[in-house]
């Protein structure tokens, strides 16, 4: 079975008060939609993340709910204000108790 | 430099497609498959775009605006792996955000792509991420901001040479 998980942030390490980051994501799962069949044309069950929680601080920041459509190996990127040094966490949960968390620290002068 | 590390990343990702796409037989053991907590099932569940739109938005038709910018390609080689960039050209102010963006590909079996939601810390209503494609078909991304006002960008064709959910 291919790899799984090994979650991965990229983000500025060093920012100015104010300044909008910049920040990507990657994990590997499969993201299988479960209507597509193997080669023995038996069905391939439904296996993807469906929330990714950001927080910064320990403070909700941002989350995302994803469907089947997603690409396999999800890559996602978003924005945030750097107002304050610290630490972004991200958790992504797939629908088989799959969990998986990164961490990414940022100072903020 | 900065440049590099980008494509290496990235690159990480593509290994990853084709080790997927390559291993072929691949059946996951799902040892517990149950929907996470939250997830709103019966929107991205939903198999038309209607239903989906009225699940998720409780709306079935929402005014275009170009505040509301959807990036894509107009024809994608590879319908498994669509990147798309959306941003919405409005304040993100305790009093006045985007709360949430709905992605939806029209006639993809579930439609709902995925629900994102912001706060104001976000400091810009942006995302990018890759979704898979049927066939050429219409992308459309709908704001709504925390006052309930909602906005849909304007309907793109992606033209889809190789379908993404392929057996």
């Amino acid at each position: 079975m291919a790899a799984i998980g090994n979650p991965m942030i990229r983000m500025a390490s060093h920012a100015k008060k104010g300044q909008i980051v910049e920040v990507r994501s990657l994990i590997m799962n499969p993201m299988t939609t479960g209507l597509s069949k193997n080669k023995a044309g038996k069905l391939i069950p439904a296996h993807f993340i469906q929330t990714v929680t950001v927080t910064f601080n320990s403070k909700p920041l941002c989350n995302v709910d994803w469907s089947t459509a997603i690409s396999a190996n999800p890559y996602l990127a978003f924005k945030m204000r750097a107002v304050e040094s610290g630490t972004l966490e991200m958790t992504w949960k797939d629908n088989t108790d799959g969990v998986w968390s990164s961490k990414a620290a940022i100072t903020v002068a | 430099m900065e440049q590099m590390k980008r494509r290496k990343f990235l690159g990480v990702s593509a290994v990853g497609m084709a080790a997927v796409a390559g291993s072929g037989v691949l059946v996951p053991a799902i040892a517990n498959a149950a929907n996470v907590a939250g997830w709103p099932a019966a929107a991205f569940d939903a198999k038309k775009l209607d239903e989906a739109m009225k699940d998720s938005i409780d709306a079935t038709s929402v005014k275009t605006s170009a505040k509301v910018r959807l990036t894509a390609p107009t024809i994608a080689e590879n319908g498994a792996a669509v990147p798309v960039t959306v941003d919405v050209d409005h304040p993100m102010t305790a009093d006045d955000y985007i709360e949430s963006v709905y992605l939806y590909v029209d006639h993809n079996p579930t439609p709902l792509a995925s629900a994102f939601h912001f706060t104001p810390d976000s400091g810009h209503a942006y995302f990018q991420e890759r979704i898979k494609m049927a066939k050429t078909d219409m992308v459309r991304a709908v704001a709504r901001t925390n006052k309930g006002v909602m906005m849909s960008s304007k309907p793109q064709e992606i033209k889809v040479t190789i379908g993404g959910c392929g057996g």
